[in-house]
Parts: structure tokens; C-alpha cells; sequence
């Protein structure tokens, strides 16, 4: 599905990745971990488009299309998804309009008709159901007065209304007590299939147990330096992240 | 962002103010310029009685010894009121008893506007005065609101048919003496809209003037006037749009309301008059004098206006609280692009005791625009008990426009409060990016976050007019990614 080829990424003429080869087929759950400022968010910020990031080499190939030719709205369209991991406010701005919105843009854009009010409605009910989502927060503007928690869960909410192929989750469990990050685990892994996949970017192996990944790879320094399978992500509870720096610096 | 904002910017430039055409009908003009023989041309036009020519001359006169005020924050290059002509009217029948008569470019015209001029047609529930340059062309659902009392006229025919409540309200809220404008205006105001609710009666459908400009060249002088009598309610619409040219027009108009006890009149705006090209260049002057007066206890009168349009937009829209516990609103959205310019706001006067005055004011400025708020609360030393709450926003899209607020608050009694609130805000690119990642594009991002801005003063429009102002508001603001 996502065939990333030596990715070379800067922002105001510095440069975060500086190679990056990746693969994700469809089913797939992948985690990419490291430490700060290793370029994690840089890559999802890359994937999804944020034109602050240059992209300096390589090429990046998504469902056969070319992914950097895209805008990001269409890479949305195209299905993919990112969760934030700052998800910005937007007042003024009804969570059910921003949705409404959204949900029709991407259907334009696969040819289809706008959906009817009514069973928009309905669509929000039955996904605030299944990812348990407050009543309330649905009917306030886009994450205006939200808590850190309840913005995560926000963007679980949309990542099951517009049901994409490749999610993106920077940093989802930052800030989650324990019952919220069962909620949000929860959510994601409802909402997976056969067909779509999921990039987990995350620092804690703690998220790992309920959203268990079949790749774990950890990015230092703008390079994938390791991958291996789930217990990786253990190793690196255990050792931290020393043992691979220096074989990386070397 | 450099990159996108480019490309928005040239895919836009293609598009165009949608009302720009021009119809193609016989006029009947009179030579440009303004002498005392023109006042007097006017008047014999429209076949006025004498006390109505007395007014124009006093009016007229008066104009001669005042000079343009400039102590606007705009930027106004000098008008020629030689070079101006002050009567325009299509040619046709007088007298319209139905539709057939109407002449079918005129007719054209306002469909193309989706302006409903055929009754059967109708958006249920809205009467229509259309006036075209200086002239109503129809007036729709007069018939019906007669049954009840209610007077829905041309101003022209209500100086014909009703010259006792003109003479008894014209001038009592906004007199000749007020202003460069109002003398200006009182002198050769040309038609507008009469509107008269009698005591007791809810008037049961939106009342509406839609203002069209098409000759060039012309100057527009409306005069509205709306008396509610006790215990009486009534909404009232106001449209306008203009051709495309190439130079500037004026558009002086005035605005008279009298609410008297217990009654409540809520006076709506969506103005699109032709804002100039994005080089500055055309587009209508709108300076207009708007005054209400809550002469009976009791009684309310609110404005909201959405502002888009006009090269450069100067009127204050006022509320004189005279009557124990009225109350006075302003709701306003004024949004500048490109080269356009506002000035604009209200005046709130506290007189009777217990009064209260909401102010709801979002400028949003885009491109090289200037956006100024100015507003009055003023509060008399006999004003018991005076409430105001005043809420400046200004939304800024780029980094070339700017906005300004002048409040002033003049309080001589020492019961009074009185709240002013003020943000500034831009909207983010994180913002715009956070929508595009969901599938929005840019110019809809931008739409949904501006409307979202606006929708305290859109809510309190009528519902059919909401929708519209909506889609005006995001056209209006299409190229200005910031």
C-alpha cells in the first residue's frame, strides 16, 4: 500500500530525514518509535502533506500513485488519515459541520453524491457509539475546550467517520490516563480490516499492549536504524534507546 | 504555503463578481451635475407636491455650505459632483398592475439576480420593492398587507398618496442638518422604500427592498422610511448589488426608523454593492446615514448587517433609545478584501431610563484592506440605569490588511454599565492544514472557520437571507489565503 524509497525531508533548510525506506501492506499495524526529535512527527507531517516540510529526494508511492504529487486534501480523499498530535481548536466551528463537511469533500472527490443530513446523523451516532465518544464534545466546536484526552479521542472519532486506508497516529497516547488510553486502543483496533493499515508513532510500549503491531521500527536521527517485530518495542522498555545509538553513531 | 497561496490566487482572479452585468434598457437621464435647477427637475419628475420641493431646496441649500468631512480613517479620493448624474430611471409605465407590464429586461434582471418579482414564484412569506437606479419597479404583496393596515410603497408614491406621514416622520430621525451626506441626500434623494405598520399589528412576511444600480455614471439617493406604531412588529430586508465598471459610484442613502411603545422593528442588510477590481480600481461608495429611534417605551430595534461590498463602505448605523426600557442591537459583519475600505459601526444613545444596547461587531480583513470599527455608547446624565455590552472582533487573513477599532463611551450618569469586549485574531495555517488533512480544500477551510466567526451575527438574520449572506461571506474572501 505505502512504499517509501530514501525520503529526504527538511524544514527551514534543515534537514530531519535523511533517508527513509519503509513499507506498509494493507492488514498491517506498524510502530515507529525513538527518541525526541528523531523526526517521528516529521514523517507523518511529511505523509500527510504539511508544505512547511521540503521534501528534498526520494520518492513515495501510495495505492500505485505518486504521494508527493497530491495535495494533502486529496491525500485525505485518497484515504489517508492523520491523527494528531497537537489537534488544533477551531471556534465558531461545530464538530458535526467540520465533520459534515469532511465526509463530503472526500465523497466528491471519489465521484459520489453528498451525503443527506439524516444519515449523517445517523453515521455520527453509530461511530460515537463505537468509539465511545461523549455526547457532548460531538455538539461543541471542532476541540474548543477540549482536554488533552478528550482531543485524542476526537481524532479517533474522525479517523471512524472517514474510515481511511492508512492511519497515521503521532503520539496518540500522549497525555491518556490509563482508562482513556484503553478507550482510544479500543477504538483503533475496532476499526481494523484486512484492507487498511495503521502507522502507530509512539515513545511507550505501554500503548503497544492493547494495540499490538506486527513491525516495530525505531527512527534516530531522520534514519530507520532497527526493525524487528513486537518484542522489539519490549527490548527498548527494557534498554532504552543507548544500545542502538551508538551502534547508529558509530 | 508561498506555493499554494499563488496558485489559489491566480485560480481566483478568473472569477468574478457575479452581478457585474449590465442590463441592457432605455434611460431616462437628466444633464450631470447638481445646481438648484436639478433639485427642481427632480422634484417636477416625480411630480411632487410643493412641500416636498421646499424640503429638497432648504435641504439643497443648506449641502452648499458644508464641505466633505474627512475625519474617517479612509482613504477617498475627491468626488465631482459635477460629473454625476442624479436622475435615472428606466423608462417604462408608471402605473404596474402586473407583471406583463413590466418591461421583460427589467424582469430578466432580477431573475437573474434571484430577485422574485413574480408573486406566484415567490419565496413564501417575502414581499419585494424593487428599485432599479433611481426607481421601484414593483412592489410585491401590496394588496395583501393593505387588508391589515400595513403601507408597503415606493417612497415616491407614499409623497404622492400619503404626503401626512411623510411630512409628520420624514426628517425627525436623520434631519438635512445632520450631515454632508443627509443634506446631500435630502436634497435628491431619488425613491426607496415607505413602510408603515399601524398600531397594534404584527406584519405577518418579511418586508424587502432590493437596491439595484445600473446606469453609469449616476449617483444612487435612497431614502427609506419605516414607522411602526404601538404594539406593532415588523422585519425588514434590504438588498443591493451593482454593475461592474470601471469607475466609481456613490451611493448616499438614508434610513429613517420610529418604533413607538411596546413595538419592535429588526432592520436586515446583506449588502454586495460591486467592490472595485483587486487593483482598486471602481466600485461603489457607500456612505450611508441609518438612524433608528425607540421613541415609545418598550420598544426595540436591532440591526445586522453583512457588509462585503462597496469599494468603500461609511455608515454607522444608530439607535436613539429615547423610551424607558428600550433596547438597541447592532449586529455586523463587515469583511474588506483587496483595496476596499470601512469605516463603520454604530451609536448607541442612552436617554430613557432602564435602557439596554448590544453591540456584536467581526470585521474581517483580507488583501490590502483597512477595516475600522467606530462606535458611541453614550450615556445622558438623566439616563437611569443604562446597560451596554460591546464585542469588537477582527479576524485577519494575511499579513497586508489591516483593522482598526475607535470605540468611544461618553457616560454622564453614574448608574450606568457598560462592557466593551475586543479580540484580534488570524486564522493559522495549522488551522487551514488541520481541515485539509480531513479532505477540506483550502477555500472551504476557509469558508467553514470565517462563517463559524460570523455566526453570532448571521444567526440573527432571516433564515433565507443567512444562507445567502453564508455564500457571500466565502465568496468575498476567495484568493485571501494567509
Amino acid at each position: 500500500m505505502l512504499s517509501i524509497k530514501n525520503l529526504h525531508a527538511n524544514i527551514e533548510g534543515k534537514e530531519i530525514l535523511k533517508g527513509i525506506n519503509f513499507e506498509v501492506k494493507p492488514g498491517e499495524v506498524h510502530a515507529i518509535m525513538g527518541p525526541n526529535g528523531s523526526g517521528k512527527s516529521t514523517l507523518a507531517s511529511v505523509l500527510a502533506g504539511r508544505e512547511i516540510f521540503e521534501v528534498t529526494d526520494g520518492k513515495v508511492n501510495y495505492c500505485e500513485k505518486d504521494l508527493l504529487e497530491m495535495t494533502p486534501e486529496e491525500r485525505a480523499s485518497e484515504g489517508i488519515f492523520l491523527g494528531f498530535q497537537y489537534p488544533i481548536e477551531i471556534p465558531g466551528v461545530s464538530m458535526v459541520n467540520f465533520m459534515k463537511t469532511a465526509v463530503n469533500a472526500q465523497r466528491t472527490h471519489k465521484g459520489l453524491e453528498p451525503m443527506s443530513s439524516s444519515d449523517f446523523l445517523k453515521l455520527m451516532r453509530e461511530k460515537k457509539e463505537l468509539v465511545e465518544l461523549d455526547a457532548a464534545l460531538a455538539s461543541r466546536s471542532v476541540n474548543e475546550g477540549f482536554s488533552g484526552g478528550e482531543k485524542k479521542r476526537n481524532e479517533i472519532f474522525q479517523m471512524a467517520m472517514l474510515e481511511p486506508k492508512l492511519s497515521i497516529l503521532d503520539e496518540t497516547d500522549s497525555g491518556l490516563d490509563i482508562d482513556a488510553l484503553r478507550i482510544v486502543a479500543n477504538g483503533v483496533n475496532k476499526l481494523k480490516t484486512k484492507d487498511n493499515a495503521t502507522i502507530v508513532i509512539t515513545h511507550y510500549q505501554r500503548l503497544l499492549d492493547y494495540i499490538v503491531p506486527d513491525f516495530v521500527h525505531v527512527l534516530y536521527n531522520g534514519k530507520i536504524i532497527k526493525s524487528g517485530g513486537k518484542e522489539l518495542a519490549l527490548e527498548l522498555e527494557e534498554k532504552g534507546y543507548d544500545w542502538l545509538k551508538k551502534g547508529a553513531d558509530k | 504555503m508561498e506555493k499554494d497561496q499563488d496558485k489559489i490566487l491566480n485560480d481566483v482572479t478568473q472569477s468574478e463578481y457575479k452581478y457585474g452585468f449590465v442590463t441592457d434598457i432605455e434611460n431616462e437621464t437628466i444633464p450631470k451635475g447638481l445646481n438648484e435647477d436639478v433639485v427642481r427637475i427632480i422634484s417636477q419628475k416625480k411630480n411632487e407636491p410643493e412641500f416636498m420641493l421646499e424640503f429638497r431646496l432648504k435641504a439643497f441649500r443648506h449641502w452648499q455650505t458644508l464641505e466633505m468631512p474627512n475625519w474617517a480613517h479612509l482613504n477617498i479620493p475627491e468626488i465631482n459632483y459635477q460629473d454625476i448624474i442624479f436622475y435615472a430611471a428606466p423608462k417604462q409605465k408608471a402605473e404596474l398592475d402586473s407583471m406583463d407590464d413590466v418591461d421583460p429586461e427589467l424582469k430578466a434582471t432580477f431573475d437573474k439576480l434571484g430577485i422574485p418579482l413574480d408573486e406566484q414564484k415567490i419565496m413564501s412569506g417575502v414581499a419585494v420593492d424593487a428599485v432599479m437606479d433611481s426607481v421601484s419597479v414593483k412592489t410585491t404583496f401590496k394588496e395583501n398587507l393593505s387588508e391589515l393596515g400595513i403601507i408597503f410603497c415606493s417612497f415616491s408614491e407614499a409623497v404622492q398618496e400619503h404626503p401626512d406621514l411623510i411630512k409628520k416622520y420624514m426628517g425627525s430621525v436623520v434631519p438635512y442638518t445632520d450631515n454632508y451626506f443627509a443634506a446631500l441626500n435630502s436634497a435628491v434623494f431619488s425613491d426607496g422604500s415607505f413602510c408603515y405598520i399601524p398600531k397594534g399589528v404584527r406584519c405577518p412576511m418579511e418586508l424587502s427592498t432590493y437596491f439595484r444600480i445600473n446606469a453609469a455614471n449616476t449617483g444612487q439617493f435612497e431614502r427609506t422610511l419605516i414607522v411602526a406604531e404601538d404594539d406593532s412588529y415588523v422585519s425588514y430586508l434590504e438588498g443591493c448589488t451593482a454593475p461592474q465598471r470601471d469607475e466609481n459610484q456613490l451611493h448616499a442613502a438614508i434610513v429613517e426608523i420610529i418604533a413607538g411603545k411596546n413595538s419592535e422593528v429588526k432592520y436586515s442588510t446583506v449588502q454586495n454593492w460591486y467592490p472595485g477590481d483587486k487593483d482598486g480600481n471602481g466600485g461603489i461608495y457607500n456612505f450611508v446615514t441609518k438612524r433608528g429611534k425607540c421613541a415609545g417605551d418598550n420598544s426595540k430595534i436591532s440591526w445586522t448587517q453583512v457588509e462585503t461590498g462597496s469599494a468603500v463602505t461609511w455608515k454607522y448605523p444608530s439607535t436613539i433609545l429615547l423610551g424607558d426600557n428600550s433596547v438597541g442591537e447592532f449586529y455586523s459583519v463587515a469583511v474588506t478584501n483587496n483595496h476596499q475600505q470601512a469605516d463603520t459601526g454604530t451609536k448607541m444613545i442612552h436617554i430613557g431610563k432602564n435602557t439596554k444596547s448590544i453591540i456584536v461587531s467581526k470585521g474581517i480583513s483580507a488583501g490590502v484592506s483597512q477595516n475600522s470599527y467606530r462606535g458611541l455608547v453614550k450615556v445622558v446624565k438623566n439616563a437611569v440605569n443604562a446597560r451596554n455590552f460591546s464585542q469588537c472582533d477582527s479576524l485577519l487573513l494575511g499579513d497586508k490588511c489591516g483593522a482598526h477599532t475607535f470605540p468611544y463611551i461618553e457616560v454622564d450618569n453614574k448608574d450606568a454599565v457598560v462592557e466593551h469586549e475586543a479580540t484580534t485574531s488570524k486564522i493559522g495555517e495549522d488551522q487551514i492544514f488541520y481541515c485539509n488533512q480531513r479532505g477540506i480544500k483550502t477555500e472551504d477551510a476557509i469558508g467553514l472557520i470565517v462563517n463559524g466567526y460570523a455566526k453570532e451575527v448571521l444567526n440573527k438574520l432571516p433564515m433565507e437571507f443567512a444562507v445567502e449572506a453564508q455564500k457571500l461571506l466565502q465568496i468575498s474572501l476567495e484568493g485571501s489565503v494567509g
